[in-house]
């Protein structure tokens, strides 16, 4: 049972590590990062270096108030109960002042939950389901990334101008799918009531038979689809409906596809002139979006994706957190970022205080293929601000603490 | 009319692919008796070699070439695996090479990401088959219209060599009765490298000819694998006819089902997997099994209670483990807390597999259970902390009462398999029926109450019921109750002769063995004070068969060493590594080949050879000394 005394002698390097770490807390910072990195390494890959780069940059610029800033990552796997053990060692072993991270909305609300019960300060990283701010928000977490509601809102000002009057859905059959869809279709009938929704496929995530369901949208003859599916779903659901035709003569609103992460791989068979939210690096020409790019790509000889931004932002929005409340006091961090506004390569982005979410918009815009590869073009940024419903709406979404 | 000719026909091409890959599962299944877990692994090296051969070398030539070739250089490396690995473990317990196949999987997945980057690959369209074919206004895809005709092809290809060739005697033979063929003076391990060989072969090729419909990615092997191995039982183990004919018939329910109910993919294989094996017990073309001549039971040293000495050390060490809090944080008692509870769940796996001969595949809908039984209790009808430990392990004794009513009716692994299609039935429930359960955000703030809220507490809380739990168990066992169980799972035949209802029996066991689940899946809620469907699903099922098969299915008590060590050593290696699949995967592929018998069962074995007289109880023993890690 030589693996016995091994276990034995990491519990005791690990009790050891605990008490180094609170005689060192004075000269470093710790933030506590969980992601899915080994389940979803095309996403938390580049999001890694993001966060990376922030770090570097925090620290060579003099760190938090004179503090080095030091980022403990750790790997959920993909499963909400490792992501709460992962939380609960960063949180009781490593002493860290707050939590970030996080990619799957259920993950996210495993750790967020985790937040409020251990009252730990969590910046949620990417999970978009909309409870994380609204249904079951809590007082301990703040989100970065844009929700479900505004990407939805963000595609239905788009959508809403098409001619198109009968529509299909096709969603991944999971809480991101479903609500999606039903945000979506909620925004497109308040603006568009003569619409009519004619098809609804629901393939299981992952897992797409993409022949059957395109041929059963194409039956019901809709004039346009919005598309949620993403990833390696999404490359079997454009390949099937570019050879059977569906797309031909068809308008496509689509989640999420102009991020590189989904639309690289899609390469010379992108479909064109769908309508989608995304991430084009390449031709977003603001001082603070240049001088992120130089920085990345100096730094990787890489183009970055929108995971890298999500990174970058997520620790340096984390960072000016820290700074501004002087403390890692749970509370003073809480007070502090509400109504923080910090920069980011998207320009300034406001953490609001009514229910955590933060003003990071997306870009809308429309694919098309360039040399083989996918790209957006007449892509626009969209403040996230713009996007989000009234207050008296968000104080009846979100519980009271 | 024209569109559900094009509708059918999109089914079949779908069927096709099942079906190449699930030919190769069920040839394997039905000479070598394994459960080849690593096929999905298989299919996905197919895919990424045939990915990167085609992307080298162009054109017809390139491609067709580089599929073959793929698939070639598979079931090459299926040669090695099966000449290194599975070899030596053969004479192992059954179900021991699912352990190995496991582990091999886990490996690859970490190694696919290591060697061809994490981004999805599209490879290129299949030259010749690029376009579609009108059809009465309907597009067919051309490469559709390929695989429909490759299907029948393999099919008839593999009818053809196992019916005119002296190898398919052989196999025939083999698949009907290998220890008859053994004792013909068939040099059986040339045979079943073969059958492995050709099994992997027709995965690769699965795999590779994906690739101008799919994205390449590192998560192909778990998508299909699953699939899969329903699309086999359902055709019936070792049919290569039923394995088509099972592929056509779950393909075309799927492109009609949608039609009509466009949520039911996530469940419909599971459905009729579950309807064919209540109905068919053994498949669609499957035979009863022969009487199996090799019983477990006998390869195993009689069981013995503990001695009162060794009862007395199992209590000190009980005694040490509980005063863990006077020098362990908060996390090391949370991670102890948690590996005590899966002692829980492994303990009453272990009770099913090891005592009754039922190895269950999807044991994590008990556990499960007994976690939604929680949240519902606390959360919906606000019941104090204790009665709520107390009722909600019943929803896991309800569940494996129902369940295991008609599971019981079978056994080996079509009981298995029927396991595994309830607990997907139940997964499927949770995860879709979002106004009860929250579907996949799951149901959160489940928190103990402040007498069992401190990690110190909440770690004797789970200590406790974990030593209670194993001691009744164990009690369990050398019952008469355990007795009779036992002689069921070592003779059906002669327990039957001597008026031990044999069904009744297993049913009871399995309701003993889903409750006990259920109370680790309760403090399991409380631990993580959240339940999601991932309590329920596959994966935790097959980490229950792991830590079981770890620590020794011949074993009275090894799974509480194979759950610590297991848990133990995941939590650390995800804690410490991006590649703790890797490592894991490496780390069971090693235990597998030196320790055959699982970790305790070699620990017993050795002891035995010095004479040492106190071997059995080294289980029970060790157990609190490894629970406080």
């Amino acid at each position: 049972m030589r693996a016995k005394n091994y276990f034995v002698g990491a519990a005791f390097a690990l009790l050891a590590s605990g008490m180094a770490s609170s005689a060192m807390a004075q000269a470093e910072i710790k933030i506590g990062e969980i992601n899915s990195y080994s389940l979803l390494p095309a996403f938390t890959e580049p999001y890694r270096k993001g966060w990376q780069l922030a770090v570097e940059e925090i620290n060579a610029a003099g760190g938090i108030n004179g503090k080095k800033l030091v980022v403990i990552s750790k790997d959920d796997g993909g499963k909400p109960a490792d992501a709460q053990t992962a939380a609960n060692e960063l949180v009781s072993s490593e002493g860290v002042a707050m939590l970030a991270g996080t990619f799957l909305s259920n993950i996210g609300l495993a750790v967020s939950d985790f937040a409020n019960q251990k009252k730990v300060f969590f910046l949620a990283a990417e999970p978009l389901t909309d409870a994380v701010t609204w249904s079951r928000g809590n007082k301990y977490t703040f989100r970065l990334r844009p929700s479900n509601y505004m990407q939805a809102a963000m595609l239905v000002e788009a959508a809403a101008k098409l001619p198109a009057k009968r529509w299909a859905t096709i969603a991944p059959n999971y809480e991101y799918g479903q609500s999606a869809v039903s945000v979506f279709k909620k925004l497109m009938s308040e603006k568009r009531p003569d619409i009519q929704w004619v098809d609804e496929q629901w393939p299981p995530q992952g897992k797409i038979d993409a022949g059957p369901v395109v041929q059963a949208v194409a039956a019901a003859n809709p004039e346009a689809i919005l598309n949620v599916t993403f990833g390696a779903d999404l490359v079997k659901l454009v390949r099937e409906g570019n050879t059977r035709g569906l797309f031909k003569g068809r308008e496509v609103v689509s989640f999420l596809t102009g991020e590189p992460e989904y639309l690289d791989p899609l390469k010379d068979e992108t479909p064109e002139g769908w309508i989608v939210t995304g991430y084009p690096w390449y031709s977003i020409k603001t001082p603070e979006h240049d001088a992120f790019l130089k920085a990345y790509q100096a730094k990787y000889n890489d183009y970055p994706r929108l995971g890298s931004i999500v990174g970058y932002q997520t620790i340096k929005s984390a960072a000016a957190i820290l700074a501004k409340a002087g403390s890692t006091d749970p509370e003073k961090l809480i007070a502090a970022a509400e109504g923080l506004s910090v920069g980011s390569p998207f320009g300034e982005i406001t953490f609001r205080k009514i229910d955590h979410q933060s003003t990071l918009g997306a870009y809308v815009g429309k694919t098309s293929v360039k040399d083989g590869k996918g790209i957006m073009v007449d892509s626009s940024y969209k403040k996230g601000s713009d996007y989000l419903p009234s207050d008296a709406e968000v104080e009846k979404l979100r519980p009271k603490d | 009319m024209a569109f559900y000719v094009v509708q059918f026909l999109t089914g079949l091409a779908s069927a096709a692919s099942l079906f190449l890959v699930a030919s190769g599962l069920s040839i394997i299944f039905g000479v070598t008796r394994i459960v080849n877990f690593a096929h999905g692994a298989f299919y996905m090296i197919g895919a990424y070699i045939a990915f990167t051969l085609t992307d080298r070398f162009a054109g017809a030539f390139g491609f067709w070439g580089g599929i073959v070739a793929a698939a070639l250089a598979v079931a090459l490396i299926g040669v090695v695996v099966e000449m290194v690995l599975l070899r030596r473990i053969y004479h192992a317990p059954e179900l021991f090479q699912l352990l190995a196949t496991f582990g091999l999987t886990l490996m690859v997945e970490d190694l696919v990401v290591l060697i061809w980057g994490p981004d999805d690959l599209l490879g290129p369209r299949a030259p010749g088959f690029k376009g579609a074919v009108d059809f009465f206004g309907q597009n067919i895809p051309s490469y559709d219209l390929f695989l429909i005709v490759l299907g029948p092809v393999v099919l008839g290809i593999l009818w053809l060599l196992f019916q005119r060739t002296r190898w398919g005697v052989l196999v025939r033979a083999a698949t009907q009765d290998r220890d008859m063929v053994a004792a013909l003076g068939v040099n059986q391990k040339w045979l079943f490298t073969s059958v492995f060989a050709v099994g992997v072969f027709l995965a690769a090729l699965g795999g590779a000819l994906q690739i101008p419909r799919d994205a390449v990615h590192h998560a192909m092997d778990l998508r299909i694998i699953v699939e899969v191995f329903v699309v086999v039982v359902i055709g019936g183990l070792g049919s290569i006819v039923g394995a088509f004919v099972a592929a056509v018939l779950v393909s075309e329910l799927n492109a009609f089902g949608i039609l009509i109910f466009p949520k039911i993919s996530i469940i419909l294989v599971f459905l009729v997997m579950a309807v064919v094996l209540i109905v068919r017990p053994w498949g669609l073309f499957g035979r009863p099994e022969a009487p199996a001549r090799k019983t477990p039971g006998l390869t195993v040293n009689p069981w013995r209670p503990l001695t009162s000495n060794e009862r007395l050390a199992a209590l000190a060490v009980l005694v040490v483990a509980a005063m863990l809090p006077l020098v362990a944080g908060n996390y090391v008692l949370t991670v102890g807390s948690e590996i005590a509870i899966f002692v829980i769940f492994a303990v009453s796996l272990h009770f099913l597999m090891s005592v009754g001969g039922l190895a269950s595949f999807g044991h994590a809908a008990y556990f499960g259970l007994g976690a939604y039984g929680i949240a519902f209790l606390a959360k919906m009808a606000g019941l104090p902390m204790i009665v709520c430990l107390l009722l909600g392990p019943l929803l896991g004794c309800l569940g494996a009462a129902v369940f295991g009513f008609f599971a019981v009716q079978l056994s080996g692994v079509y009981f298995a398999m029927l396991t595994l299609a309830f607990a997907q039935i139940v997964w499927s429930i949770a995860f879709q029926w979002v106004s009860v359960t929250g579907g996949d955000n799951g149901i959160l703030g489940v928190w103990p109450e402040k007498w069992a809220a401190s990690p110190s507490h909440f770690y004797w809380l789970a200590l406790g019921v974990a030593a209670l739990v194993t001691i009744a168990l164990r009690i369990a066992v050398f019952s008469p109750f355990g007795y009779a169980l036992r002689a069921t799972r070592d003779s059906a035949l002669r327990s039957e002769a001597i008026g031990i209802n044999a069904k009744r029996i297993r049913w009871t066991a399995f309701v003993i063995a889903g409750t006990t689940a259920g109370i680790g899946g309760a403090l399991f809620a409380y631990l993580k004070g959240s339940v999601f469907p991932d309590n329920l699903g596959i994966s935790l099922s097959v980490d229950a068969l792991v830590m079981v098969l770890l620590g020794g299915v011949e074993t009275v008590s090894g799974a509480v060493i194979g759950a610590i060590v297991y848990k133990a050593l995941n939590i650390w290696l995800v804690s410490q590594t991006d590649l703790s699949k890797l490592v894991l995967g490496a780390f069971i592929v090693l235990i597998v080949v030196v320790f055959p018998k699982g970790i305790v069962g070699m620990l017993e074995m050795l002891a035995q050879r010095r004479g040492n007289a106190s071997p059995p109880g080294s289980a029970l023993l060790a157990k609190p000394i490894e629970s406080a890690e």
